[in-house]
């Protein structure tokens, strides 16, 4: 279990960001996948310091404000076989960075891209973050009047192939939810709410543990059945869906609305604007679509990292250069 | 042919006393996006053929279709290619500028104009050739929409038959211009028969300018620096481009991906052994260069000067938490949107101490193809070795416009990966840390994801020797001066400056980059109008090398010539010299957006010499 552990939070005691890198680390864990194996990515701010709490044995990297989805893309087309999970928060991905995740979801690019949503920035005392919800109010009294953005509509909308949002408090749900992800080949987008305990968890914020409790609609029950496990999913058709994840493992969601098919990119909108009508917020697997052709494919790369080509594979023989020079005489 | 032009012609021109052979230029006036580019390659390349050296400067507009452009092709047997100031001929067919043109021509130069503009009246000391463009397309090309666009040929064959260029070189030149495209071919065929033989039937020569054939090209090729520095990066072995399009170095990318998609495929799977990615923005360009070069890809992006403004913040990461990346910066005019389809030599200061905090970074220098091709090598081997961005500094001048130039060399060595980790070393050193400084030269080792290596956590923020969380005094103090001495162990292994002219110390001349070619030819024209024999060294990167203080040493004063308002390379000197030797620097200044040309530098070298200026192109048609 050791290389699944990162060195020790400098976090605030109780913050949700803790309890998702918990979730990480079991994850990864009961899915058996290496550290070394891994590449993890962050941008600036309290979530993109939790890279350095999980999975000490990968490389990882801590880059500029908003701007992971840039890095990452370049480290996973230059080796395509790590697996890699990329940290982001509200602002950081929100605010500063929406450029680069608008285009990140357009490319589907195969990475885990977790948003620890807590709708302020913790690392500069509590400012709003473009999560916060309209009438949230700051410690100072401050009431939020802009709209949110609604991360997981807009994947959605830009074409991602998996979105999910859970709570950093639904230990079961979260596992799951991480584990689907790394079966997905693709973008996995997960909004993670996030509380912060010391500037967003009064009476008044809509990011705080009591209200996530209260207001978390689940879409229904998720077990993940691991492609290494040979067990036979029997579900009763109507209130079930099950999805085949590309590696061959199970996601069977339970007890959903009858018509609720997380394949459908428009009931998914539905369900989330919906939720967001009420005043909740949908959790769980909100769409997948398991087969979307991913970045490297639409790259037509060679299966061996470009990292790591021999030079006879890179350098073109001087024949090559011959024939171009004599096509510029 | 109208009666005023002949009345003209024959007050201008007695038969010329004398012929100006291979040495004079020619002024291409159009409008953009009237296939004008055909044209004025195929007369470009028709010289070239003829082994005269020759060089082209494509002055257009920041436009797709309607407005000015210009072309000038100067033939020059003593081998200048630098622009020169002053038109010997003008080809005047946009009627928006023909006027000012025409106006703005030296006594005895030589126009070739589209007859309804009646040009001849302008002036009376200039020889006129009026062509009625309309009537010869007319006949040549039956179909009315299609004489648009061969129209601009008519003028190829009036200058070849003007000039004597030999038309089997014009139809070879064509051929090579237009290849497979057979129907065009034969269209513009016949459009430049048809100005040929309407200038064997109308005009009578009176200008002295002859084109001679000076034994062919040789193995010599045509190709412009974005277009070299793009075969560089396919040599070096290129894994990773990530670019974000933006003028004047569109086309370095574009370049690639085209050689990319032909010589990168692999034969067995037809899969790629490469991939290009266009950004949303400059800032993912560098960002993903980076993300790639951390990973252990062999990666770039390609910009200009707004471009890497937009870089700055993910330089310094680069710099800092020691990532290798290749950034091509083809610049242009600035500040801010500027000129950009001019060119210039701005971007040095920014570049060179890029982002914010303690930053300096590896400029490299191109002067010529060759330059643009072997740098952009050592570029991806610089980068490796000393795990940190590099700058291949080069410029409109050099990365649009087309030069001759001999073949390109293969690389003989392998790739400079730097110093990775393996099982090797790991075994010799005991203990690693990302930042240590093992061998002294502040070069620590890496290792890449994947490789079996112990991990690290790459990082903007403070960190220590074992790449960990810091924000102590003494782990940061010791950072910073591990990267100074990694700069420090970088000056001895940059391209070094190199001694053009030995001279003889009096006058010194500093210059890189395109400004070079005019340094040549104003080192030769102090020397004749002033018997001044300038010593003169090319610098070739940053950070300086020993061979530049001893240069300013061996010279009573030093001219440093460059294309930007504040002496921007010369500042840099001014932050590494003693007092003495900073006492010696003089700057000669260029910066309207225009190619530097030689009578600009001379005449302020012989202003700082205390000499008599020459009198007003004195040099022109002595």
């Amino acid at each position: 279990m050791q290389p699944y552990r990162g060195s020790k939070t400098t976090l605030c005691a109780g913050c949700g960001h803790n309890a998702i890198s918990e979730r990480v680390i079991h994850a990864f864990y009961e899915m058996g996948i290496e550290p070394s194996r891994v590449i993890k990515l962050s941008g600036i701010g309290c979530s993109s310091k939790s890279p350095a709490y999980f999975l000490g044995g990968s490389h990882g990297f801590n880059g500029v404000h908003g701007r992971m989805p840039s890095i990452g893309t370049g480290a996973v087309i230059a080796n395509q076989q790590m697996i890699a999970v990329g940290t982001s928060g509200d602002g950081d991905t929100g605010a500063i960075g929406i450029g680069q995740f608008v285009h990140l979801m357009r490319r589907n690019l195969p990475i885990i891209y977790i948003i620890e949503d807590n709708g302020c920035y913790g690392l500069t005392k509590g400012q709003f973050s473009p999560t916060a919800d309209v009438g949230s109010k700051l410690k100072t009294g401050v009431v939020n009047d802009l709209p949110p953005i609604d991360t997981c509509a807009l994947a959605i909308e830009l074409g991602a192939s998996f979105v999910a949002r859970s709570f950093s408090g639904d230990k079961k749900q979260l596992t799951a939810v991480l584990k689907a992800a790394l079966s997905h080949r693709g973008t996995a987008m997960l909004d993670v709410i996030s509380p912060c305990v010391t500037f967003n968890d009064h009476v008044g914020s809509t990011k705080s543990y009591a209200y996530a409790r209260d207001h978390d609609e689940p879409l229904g029950e998720i077990d993940f059945i691991p492609y290494f496990q040979d067990i036979d999913v029997e579900y009763e058709a109507g209130s079930s869906h099950l999805v085949k994840m590309h590696d061959g493992s199970q996601l069977l969601l339970k007890k959903l609305e009858a018509e609720y098919d997380p394949t459908d990119r428009l009931e998914a909108m539905r369900i989330l604007h919906e939720t967001s009508r009420r005043g909740e917020f949908a959790t769980g697997v909100i769409y997948v679509e398991p087969d979307k052709e991913d970045f490297i494919e639409l790259l037509n790369l060679v299966d061996e990292p470009l990292a790591t080509l021999p030079l006879e594979r890179v350098r073109p023989p001087k024949a090559v250069l011959d024939e171009i020079m004599e096509e510029l005489r | 042919m109208s009666p005023t032009g002949v009345a003209v012609q024959d007050a201008a021109a007695s038969q010329p006393a004398r012929q100006i052979v291979n040495d004079f230029n020619i002024q291409v006036a159009t409008v953009n996006g009237s296939g004008s580019q055909t044209a004025n390659m195929v007369l470009f390349r028709s010289i070239f053929q003829m082994g005269i050296p020759v060089s082209g400067k494509n002055l257009f507009p920041s436009n797709i279709a309607g407005l000015p452009t210009w072309y000038t092709i100067r033939t020059s047997k003593d081998g200048y290619v630098a622009r020169k100031r002053e038109i010997d001929v003008l080809v005047a067919m946009n009627n928006e500028t023909a006027r000012d043109d025409v106006m703005g021509l030296e006594p005895g130069a030589t126009v070739v104009y589209d007859e309804p503009m009646q040009l001849a009246a302008l002036r009376d000391d200039l020889i006129f050739y009026p062509v009625p463009f309309d009537k010869i397309v007319a006949q040549v090309c039956p179909d009315a929409k299609l004489r648009r666009l061969v129209r601009n040929m008519i003028y190829d064959g009036v200058l070849a038959r003007l000039f004597d260029i030999d038309m089997a070189q014009v139809e070879t030149a064509l051929n090579k211009q237009l290849g497979r495209k057979v129907k065009a071919l034969a269209l513009n065929q016949a459009a430049m028969k048809g100005g040929y033989d309407y200038a064997t039937e109308h005009l009578t020569k009176q200008d002295p300018f002859v084109l001679e054939s000076m034994g062919g090209s040789g193995d010599k090729i045509l190709i412009d620096g974005n277009a070299a520095g793009a075969l560089g990066s396919l040599m070096a072995g290129v894994t990773v481009v990530a670019w974000y399009p933006i003028t004047p170095s569109s086309s370095l990318c574009e370049t690639l991906i085209d050689y990319l998609r032909k010589y990168r495929i692999d034969k067995e799977t037809g899969k790629a052994t490469f991939a290009v990615v266009q950004a949303e923005d400059e800032v993912a360009a560098i960002g993903m260069t980076l993300g790639a070069g951390w990973a252990g890809a062999r990666a770039m992006t390609s910009t200009s000067g707004p471009g890497i403004s937009l870089m700055a913040e993910f330089t310094g990461l680069g710099y800092y938490a020691e990532v290798p990346a290749v950034i091509f910066d083809v610049q242009r005019v600035g500040p801010s949107t500027g000129l950009p389809t001019r060119t210039a030599q701005g971007d040095i200061l920014s570049t060179a101490l890029l982002s914010h905090g303690d930053t300096k970074h590896l400029l490299l220098l191109p002067s010529s193809m060759a330059e643009c091709y072997s740098m952009a090598i050592e570029a991806f081997d610089l980068a490796e070795r000393f795990q940190t961005p590099v700058f291949v500094m080069s410029d409109l001048d050099l990365g649009m416009n087309a030069w001759v130039s001999e073949p390109f060399e293969c690389p003989t060595e392998p790739p400079d990966r730097g110093k990775l980790l393996d099982a090797e070393t790991l075994k010799r050193l005991g203990e690693w840390g990302r930042y240590r400084d093992v061998d002294g030269d502040g070069i620590a080792y890496r290792s890449l994801p994947g490789d079996g290596m112990p991990a690290y956590f790459c990082r903007g923020s403070g960190h220590d020797g074992d790449a960990g969380y810091s924000e102590r005094a003494d782990d940061y103090e010791n950072n910073l001066n591990r990267l100074a001495r990694k700069f420090e162990t970088a000056r001895s292994v940059v391209p070094g400056p190199v001694t053009e002219r030995e001279g003889d110390g009096k006058v010194g001349v500093l210059a890189y980059g395109s400004t070079h070619w005019a340094v040549v030819e104003s080192c030769d024209q102090l020397a004749r109008e002033a018997a001044l024999a300038p010593r003169y060294l090319r610098l070739r990167a940053f950070p300086f090398t020993d061979e530049l203080t001893a240069f300013i040493d061996r010279c009573d004063r030093v001219y440093v010539v460059e294309q930007n308002r504040d002496a921007q390379m010369l500042s840099l000197m001014r932050m590494e010299m003693s007092p003495e030797r900073i006492a010696k620097l003089r700057s000669v200044l260029h910066y309207g957006g225009l190619p530097i040309d030689a009578r600009s530098i001379t005449d302020a070298i012989l202003a700082g010499e205390g000499h008599a200026l020459a009198p007003a192109n004195g040099d022109l048609k002595t």
